[in-house]
């Protein structure tokens, strides 16, 4: 037998995604406790798709996910700020093309 | 000679209807003794959830013996201004939900009969229980989903969990053998739904076996006991519910919302 003590606060905790429709990719909306994968599924299902807002769910353990450093900020983001010349907004289009 | 006939079959066809409204609507109203207390707020969701996919079962069928009624009596009326005699709930439905571990296995046993009786009537000739059935299998195949998950999770889980579940199996158990005893009105309404209380019983045990043993629980033996809801005689725990259910109707006759 396992351990006695069933706390439920240290169920570890999931990232819910869902993808609204078919087609579109799925979105990160939330997170929440689940004993296991299966749980986090039911439990998303009830908490995140009660009023119908998708047809898919991916739950993702949130130890799982590896995120920037917040200190790595000014080396990771700032140097981005003035390079406009990666946004193709130099080019003249020819009249008559739609949808660009 | 045919009137009669046709008469007490109708008559039996409206007790199966109330009996199956009235267990989904005490169901409902005792799981929704969940709201706000539950163990995790995501729990507590779900739960409510439940509750209210038992609500809107119960009016489908309600509705449907007002039809069958020929509307002596509006779905209102029907679910809130009966005495407790009146009901012909399942026993089972009515009874406390005591921890979380009990209110669980009452759910996974009650929900998988549930699953059992509307896959039969799927195969009745009754066009309108048939599309009821049809709608409510979906909500109740993800009730047993639910409730079976935390029956194993639980059954299979700690000293205490476990202690609980088999507990919660002692207390239960002996109500589940009025679900397939001596039913006059199924076997009544036989030639109509061709439901056979042997089958279902047999769909029914098939249904858990699988569930008990992943839960590493052996099935317990059949009881002596045979509760009678059905027939409208009930514990001392309806009462206490339709007290609670009724008075806001009882207090202010005809309120609507």
């Amino acid at each position: 037998m396992k351990d006695n003590s069933l706390d439920v606060m240290e169920m570890p905790l999931f990232e819910v995604f869902i993808r609204s429709a078919n087609g579109l990719e799925h979105r990160h909306v939330g997170s929440l406790h689940a004993a296991d994968a299966e749980m986090a599924i039911t439990n998303a299902r009830d908490v995140y798709v009660r009023r119908n807002e998708g047809v898919s769910i991916w739950v993702v353990p949130s130890e799982s996910i590896t995120a920037s450093d917040p200190a790595d900020k000014e080396m990771l983001f700032e140097p981005m700020k003035d390079k406009i010349y990666r946004h193709p907004t130099f080019y003249n289009l020819p009249e008559g093309v739609q949808n660009i | 000679m045919t009137t009669i006939t046709d008469t007490s079959k109708s008559s039996y066809l409206f007790s199966l209807t109330i009996r199956l409204a009235d267990s989904a609507l005490i169901a409902s109203q005792r799981m929704s003794q969940w709201c706000g207390i539950a163990p995790t707020l995501e729990e507590d969701i779900a739960l409510t959830n439940v509750a209210l996919d038992l609500l809107g079962q119960a009016r489908h069928l309600f509705s449907y013996a007002v039809d069958l009624d020929g509307c002596r009596k509006d779905e209102d009326q029907l679910a809130f201004l009966r005495d407790p005699h009146q009901y012909l709930n399942y026993t089972i439905a009515e009874l406390p939900n005591g921890d979380f571990a009990q209110s669980c296995t009452k759910s996974f046993l009650f929900s998988t009969f549930s699953q059992c009786l509307w896959v039969s009537l799927l195969d009745g000739e009754d066009s309108t229980l048939r599309d009821i059935a049809a709608k409510s299998l979906k909500e109740t195949d993800y009730h047993i989903e639910h409730f079976s998950r935390w029956f194993v999770r639980l059954g299979d889980g700690t000293d205490v969990s476990r202690q609980k579940i088999l507990k919660s199996i002692d207390y239960l158990w002996p109500y589940t053998a009025e679900f397939f005893g001596n039913d006059r009105t199924l076997s009544n309404l036989e030639g109509l739904l061709h439901i056979n209380t042997g089958k279902l019983q047999a769909d029914w045990v098939n249904a858990i076996e699988d569930v008990f043993t992943e839960a590493g629980i052996d099935l317990p033996s059949d009881s002596d006991f045979m509760s009678t809801g059905k027939y409208g005689v009930h514990s001392e725990h309806l009462g206490h519910i339709l007290a609670e259910m009724q008075y806001l109707q009882r207090s202010y006759p005809g309120g609507r919302w």
